[in-house]
C-alpha cells in the first residue's frame, strides 16, 4: 500500500479521473434505446442480430435492442401484457395471423402514419403488391414486412432419377402430383409420394388462393369484421377428399402441424414436400440428397391460377412512445426496407425481399442463377393474376380458426370424417370464433 | 384434550403474517379476478371490455369442445394413475421380498420421481417418434399398423400417459415399500402354514392391509394428473392430434393465452375452481369417517 | 405436491416400524426369480432414460440411422457443448436452482412459522386464520392462472425471481404437514419446556426444529422437484432468455416454427442437464424422503 503523500494523492487523482469518466456522459453513453421483440430463433435469431447490429453501426444516434420473447404466440402475448403494464417496447414482430387482431387493436402506430409523422419517405410503390397488400388498410402500410415466405413445392431430384422421372421436371398439377407419387411408390424409392408442412395455410389457406376461390366472406376479411368462412365448398370439399383418399393409398403422407413432417422429406421417405420457401436454407444444410424447388401444383381447368399469399411476420410498431423514440424506430424501419439491407436479408436468411428494386438488383446479380429455387417464391407470387381471392386473409382470431382447421383436417385425414363433414365442422366453429372476435372489438 | 398453549399477544399474528400475504395476494386477489373476468368479454389489449353476465360460461357448455377436454382429463387421470399405481405396486412388492440390495432397487426405482413430466415427456416423444422413435421402429416387427400418434389420437394419449406415470412410478413405490415393509413377518408367516401361494397371500392379505396407501396414492395421481399436468401436453403433443390431449387445463391456457379469450378462460378457471373445491370436500369427508388402522 | 392428497395423508397414519431393514421372510425358493424380475422390470423403467443418453452421445446422422444405436457414441462432449451454448443453460441451470432452492426453503420456513401459530397459540382469528389457509389447497396454479399473471404484472414482478418463486410458496400443503405434526407432539414435553422458562421461539428452534429433521428433509425434497420441475409458471411469467427456467429453454429447443430442423442429439444432451439435478437430489437424499414421507412411530 503506498504510504508516502505524493502516492495517495495520485491514487485520489486517478481515482477522481476515473469517476469523471465513467460518470460524465459522453456521446456513447447516450444513445437513446429501441426495443425490438421477435421470435426467431437459431439461424434466423442470429440473422436478426446481423441486421441490426448494421444499424446500430450506421448511425450514433440511436440503438436497437433486439430480444428474442418465444414463439410467435408467446411474443404477442408478452407484448399485450407488457402494454397494459405501460412497458410495450417499440416493434413487436407479430405474424401474419396476428394481423387483423393488431389492426383493431388501438394499441399501435401505423407504419403509414409513423413515417409520415417523422417526414420520411418511403417509396411504399417499390414493394412487392402481395406482401404489402396483405399488410395494408385503404391502401396504407400498416405494420413493416419482414420476414415474408411463400409455400413452394420441394422435391428430391435423386428420387426421381431412380424412379425414372426427369429430376428437371417437377410436377406442375395435381394430376401429375398423383401420377409422379405412384412412379416413385412403385418403383420403390419412396415410401410415400408428397407430404405438407403447416396444413391450413399450404392445403387450404393457399390452394384456395392459388385457384382464385375465397376463403371469407367480405373480400376474405378485408372489407369488414362480420366474415364467414368458405372453405366448405366445392373446392375446399374436393381438395380435402382428395387429400383423404390419397392418404388411405399412401400418395399422401400427413406427418403433423407446423414443420413436423420435414423428417419424412429429409429422410427419403416422401418424395415431394410443400412448406415454406424460408426452409430452402435448413434444407440445403440437412438434405443429404439433390432437390430442387417448384411453384405449388394447380389443378388446371376450370380454376384460374392466381398467386399464392405469404406467410411469415411484419413488425409493428407501439403507441406511446416519445416522438424522439419514434423517430429511431422509423429509421429503423427504413434502414431495413432500403434495397441493400433488403438483399443482405433474403440472401442471409431465405425470407423474401420485398421490394421490387432488390428483386431486379439480385436479378442483375445472377443471385437467382446461382440459386434458381429463390427464385421460384417470387415467380409463384408476383407471375400469376393477382386476385381479390388472392390478396391475402384477415380474420381475427386466426391462431384459434387455424388451430379449428387442422384439428378437423386431423380429423379427415385419420378418416374419422368426411371432407365434407370436417370442413361443415370447421366453418361453423370458425364462424363462432370471428363472431365473438367481432363483439369483443365493436369499434 | 387440550392442548398446551403459549401466550403472546403480538407474537402468532407475527407469524402468520408470510403465509397469509402470499395467500392473499396470489390466491386470494387472483380467485377473486378470476370469477370477475369470467363475466366479462375483453379485447386482447384490455383496451374494450363488456359485461356479459354468464354467457362465457353458456358458451363453453354448449361447446362439445369443452365436454371432450373434460372428458380427455379423466382419461388421463385414470391412465396415468392405473398405470402408475398397479405398476408400482408390482415394482415394490418386487423390491420387498427376501432379497440383499433392496436400498440399491430402491434407488433404482425412485429417481424418475425426479424428472419433470415435461422433459419425460420429450424423452417419450422421441421414442414414439413416428420417423426416429425406436418404438415404432420395435412394433414394426410385429405389426403392420402404423403407430403415428400425430394421426392416432389414442396413440397420442397412450404416449402422454406413459410419460406421467413413469414419473410417477418413484413416488408411489416410496410409499408402497414403506407400506409392504410394515406388514409384520408373521402374518405372513401365519398365511404361509396355512399353505397359501404367493398369489393368494398377496390378494388375500397384502392387498387389503395396503389398501390405505392405495386409496391415498390413488387420489393422489388423479388429482395431480387432473390439474398440474401442463407440462407434459404442452411440450410434447400440445393438445393435439385433434383435441385428442386437449385435458381441461391446457384448453384454459390455450384459449385465454394464445387465443386471447380472457373471459373464456376466466370461465374455465371458475369451473375448475369448482372441481377441485368439490373434491376437496368430498375428500375431507370420505376422510373423516375412515376408520383410523393401527 | 398434490394439495388435496396430502391432507389425505395426514389422515392415513401410516406407521412404520422399520423402514430399512428388509424383512426376514422364508425363504420361497423363488429368490432368483425374484432378482430376474426386479432387474427387467427395472431395465424397462431405466431403458428410456438410457436411450435419451446414449442419443445425447450421437450426431445428427446417427440419430435417424435405422435401425437404432444402443451403445454410447462419441460426440458427448460436443453435443453438451453445442446444447448448453445454444440453450445458455448456464444461465438457466442457475435459474432452475434459484428457483427449486427458495420455493423449497422459503415455502418450509413460512409454512412451519404459520402451523407453528395455529397449533401453540390461542389468537383471535385463529381459526379464520386456519381455514383461509386450508382454502388455498383448492386453487392450483392453473386455477388461477391468467388472473395470477395479471397480479404479477402489476406488481412489477414480471420476468423476476420474486415473480417466479413467491406465488408458488404459500399453498397450504407444507403447512398441513407440520400442523400435523406439531399435533403429535406431547402436552408435557411442552409444558416442560415452558417450565424451564422457554418461551415459544426457543421451544420452536430448540425442540420443535431438531424433532422434525426427517420431515424438513423429506419435504425440501419434495419441494426441490417440484420447484424445479415447474413449467407452466415460468413459462407464463418469463420472457427473456436470461430468467428462464431449464426445463423450459429444454421445450424451446425443440423448434416448432417451421424454419429449423429438429436436432435430437441436443434436445437429449439438454433432457439429462435437466433431469440430473433433481435426480442427484433424490438419490443423496432417498433415505430422508422415503422416512419423511410417511409418518414415523415416535
Amino acid at each position: 500500500m503506498p504510504q508516502t503523500k505524493t502516492c495517495r494523492w495520485s491514487a485520489a487523482a486517478v481515482l477522481f479521473l476515473v469517476a469523471a469518466l465513467l460518470l460524465v456522459p459522453g456521446p456513447a453513453f447516450a444513445k437513446t434505446e429501441i426495443h425490438l421483440w421477435h421470435a426467431l430463433t437459431g439461424q434466423l435469431g442470429e440473422s436478426v442480430n446481423g441486421l441490426v447490429k448494421q444499424f446500430n453501426e450506421s448511425q450514433s444516434e440511436y440503438e436497437v435492442k433486439p430480444l428474442r420473447k418465444g414463439n410467435y404466440s408467446e411474443t404477442l402475448t408478452a407484448a399485450i401484457a407488457a402494454y397494459r403494464q405501460r412497458q410495450a417496447p417499440h416493434i413487436v414482430q407479430v405474424f401474419e395471423v396476428g394481423t387483423q387482431t393488431m389492426m383493431l387493436s388501438g394499441a399501435v402506430l401505423p407504419v403509414y402514419q409513423l413515417m409520415k409523422e417523422q417526414e420520411m419517405t418511403v417509396d411504399w410503390k417499390d414493394f412487392i403488391a402481395p406482401v404489402v397488400g396483405y399488410y395494408s388498410k385503404d391502401g396504407n402500410l400498416y405494420s413493416m414486412p419482414f420476414n415474408s415466405s411463400t409455400p413452394i413445392l420441394y422435391y428430391n431430384k435423386d428420387a426421381f432419377q431412380k424412379a425414372g422421372l426427369d429430376p428437371n421436371k417437377p410436377p406442375q398439377t395435381w394430376k401429375q402430383m398423383e401420377d409422379y407419387s405412384k412412379k416413385l411408390i412403385a418403383s420403390g424409392t419412396a415410401k410415400c409420394g408428397f407430404s405438407t408442412a403447416w396444413p391450413s395455410w399450404i392445403q387450404v389457406e393457399n390452394m384456395h388462393a392459388l385457384h382464385d376461390q375465397p376463403f371469407a366472406t367480405r373480400r376474405n376479411g378485408f372489407d369488414g369484421v362480420d366474415v364467414q368462412l368458405l372453405i366448405n365448398r366445392e373446392f375446399g370439399v374436393k381438395h380435402l377428399t382428395q387429400l383423404a383418399a390419397w392418404q388411405k393409398d399412401g400418395i399422401f403422407s400427413y406427418g403433423g402441424r407446423m414443420g413436423t413432417a420435414d423428417p419424412k422429406f429429409l429422410s427419403g421417405d416422401c418424395g415431394m414436400y410443400m412448406h415454406s420457401s424460408a426452409l430452402i436454407g435448413g434444407f440445403t444444410k440437412g438434405a443429404k440428397f439433390k432437390w430442387g424447388t417448384a411453384q405449388l401444383p394447380h389443378y388446371g381447368a376450370p380454376y384460374k391460377r392466381a398467386t399464392s399469399i405469404i406467410g411469415g411476420a411484419t413488425l409493428w410498431v407501439m403507441k406511446g412512445k416519445p416522438a424522439a423514440e419514434n423517430r429511431g424506430t422509423a429509421r429503423f424501419l427504413k434502414f431495413i426496407s432500403d434495397t441493400n439491407q433488403q438483399m443482405w436479408w433474403h440472401v442471409t436468411t431465405g425470407y423474401l425481399a420485398i421490394s421490387n428494386s432488390a428483386v431486379k438488383n439480385l436479378e442483375t446479380a445472377q443471385h437467382f442463377k446461382r440459386n434458381p429455387d429463390q427464385f421460384t417464391a417470387f415467380a409463384q407470387l408476383t407471375k400469376g393474376t393477382a386476385t381479390p381471392n388472392s390478396q391475402g386473409l384477415r380474420l381475427g382470431n386466426f391462431v384459434q380458426i387455424r388451430d379449428v382447421i387442422e384439428s378437423e383436417m386431423e380429423n379427415i385425414f385419420a378418416g374419422k370424417k368426411s371432407a365434407k363433414q370436417g370442413l361443415d365442422d370447421a366453418v361453423a366453429k370458425s364462424n363462432d370464433i370471428l363472431k365473438e372476435f367481432a363483439a369483443a372489438n365493436k369499434p | 384434550m387440550q392442548r398446551t398453549v403459549f401466550k403472546s399477544r403480538w407474537l402468532p399474528y407475527l407469524l402468520v403474517a408470510p403465509q397469509l400475504a402470499v395467500t392473499v395476494l396470489f390466491f386470494f386477489w387472483p380467485a377473486v379476478k378470476s370469477l370477475q373476468l369470467s363475466v366479462y368479454r375483453v379485447s386482447p389489449f384490455g383496451d374494450r371490455s363488456t359485461f356479459v353476465g354468464l354467457e362465457n360460461f353458456t358458451k363453453l357448455l354448449a361447446d362439445p369442445d369443452y365436454y371432450a377436454s373434460v372428458l380427455n382429463s379423466f382419461l388421463f387421470a385414470g391412465g396415468v394413475t392405473a398405470l402408475s399405481v398397479l405398476g408400482s405396486l408390482v415394482l415394490a412388492g418386487l423390491a420387498t421380498q427376501k432379497i440383499r440390495g433392496l436400498a440399491v432397487y430402491r434407488t433404482l426405482l425412485l429417481w424418475p420421481y425426479g424428472i419433470a413430466p415435461a422433459v419425460a415427456g420429450i424423452i417419450f416423444l422421441f421414442i414414439f417418434h413416428p420417423a426416429y422413435g425406436i418404438l415404432p421402429y420395435l412394433l414394426s416387427f410385429v405389426t403392420a399398423y402404423e403407430f403415428n400418434w400425430l394421426l392416432k389420437g389414442w396413440v397420442a394419449m397412450s404416449l402422454v400417459i406413459v410419460a406421467t406415470a413413469w414419473t410417477h412410478l418413484g413416488y408411489n413405490i416410496a410409499f408402497y415399500i414403506a407400506g409392504l415393509l410394515a406388514i409384520p413377518a408373521s402374518v405372513i408367516e401365519a398365511a404361509d402354514v396355512d399353505g397359501a401361494g404367493p398369489l393368494r397371500r398377496f390378494t388375500a392379505i397384502v392387498f387389503p392391509l395396503v389398501s390405505p396407501i392405495t386409496f391415498y396414492l390413488v387420489v393422489l395421481n388423479m388429482v395431480f394428473a387432473f390439474f398440474e399436468s401442463f407440462g407434459v401436453i404442452d411440450a410434447v403433443t400440445k393438445g393435439g392430434p385433434g383435441q385428442a390431449t386437449e385435458i381441461m387445463v391446457y384448453k384454459l391456457y390455450k384459449d385465454g393465452f394464445i387465443g386471447l379469450n380472457l373471459g373464456s378462460s376466466g370461465a374455465q378457471s371458475v369451473i375448475l375452481m369448482a372441481i377441485v373445491i368439490g373434491l376437496t370436500v368430498l375428500q375431507f369427508r370420505f376422510a373423516e369417517k375412515k376408520v383410523t388402522y393401527r | 405436491m398434490s394439495a388435496v392428497g396430502t391432507t389425505q395423508l395426514e389422515r392415513a397414519r401410516v406407521r412404520v416400524h422399520a423402514a430399512d431393514a428388509p424383512r426376514r421372510r422364508r425363504a420361497r425358493g423363488g429368490g432368483l426369480l425374484v432378482h430376474t424380475l426386479l432387474i427387467a422390470c427395472i431395465a424397462v423403467v431405466v431403458f428410456p432414460l438410457y436411450f435419451a443418453f446414449i442419443v445425447s452421445t450421437q450426431d445428427l446422422q446417427q440419430v435417424v440411422q435405422r435401425p437404432p444405436r444402443l451403445l454410447p457414441s462419441t460426440h458427448l462432449l460436443d453435443n453438451y457443448a453445442e446444447a448448453w451454448r445454444r440453450a445458455s443453460m448456464g444461465r438457466m441451470l442457475f435459474n432452475s436452482a434459484v428457483m427449486a432452492v427458495t420455493i423449497a426453503v422459503g415455502k418450509i420456513a413460512i409454512s412451519m412459522l404459520s402451523a407453528f401459530a395455529i397449533v401453540y397459540f390461542n389468537f383471535r382469528g385463529r381459526t379464520l386464520c386456519f381455514w383461509m389457509i386450508f382454502i388455498t389447497l383448492m386453487l392450483p396454479v392453473p386455477v388461477r392462472l391468467m388472473s395470477t399473471y395479471e397480479v404479477i404484472g402489476t406488481l412489477g414482478w414480471l420476468n423476476s425471481y420474486e415473480g417466479l418463486t413467491i406465488p408458488l410458496m404459500a399453498s397450504a400443503t407444507a403447512t398441513f404437514l407440520f400442523r400435523q405434526f406439531y399435533l403429535t407432539v406431547p402436552n408435557e414435553m411442552v409444558e416442560a419446556a415452558q417450565l424451564d422458562g422457554a418461551g415459544p421461539l426457543r421451544f420452536l428452534w430448540g425442540f420443535l426444529l431438531p424433532l422434525s429433521w426427517a420431515n424438513i428433509a423429506a419435504l425440501f425434497v419434495v419441494l426441490f422437484i417440484f420447484g424445479w420441475n415447474q413449467y407452466l409458471w415460468p413459462l407464463m411469467i418469463t420472457n427473456t432468455e436470461a430468467m428462464r427456467t431449464v426445463v423450459i429453454g429444454l421445450e424451446q429447443l425443440i423448434p416448432r416454427s417451421g424454419t429449423e430442423l429438429p436436432t435430437w442429439n441436443l434436445i437429449m444432451a439438454g433432457a439429462m442437464m435437466a433431469l440430473l439435478p433433481p435426480v442427484a437430489v433424490i438419490i443423496f437424499m432417498q433415505r430422508w424422503f422415503v422416512k419423511g414421507l410417511v409418518e414415523s412411530d415416535k
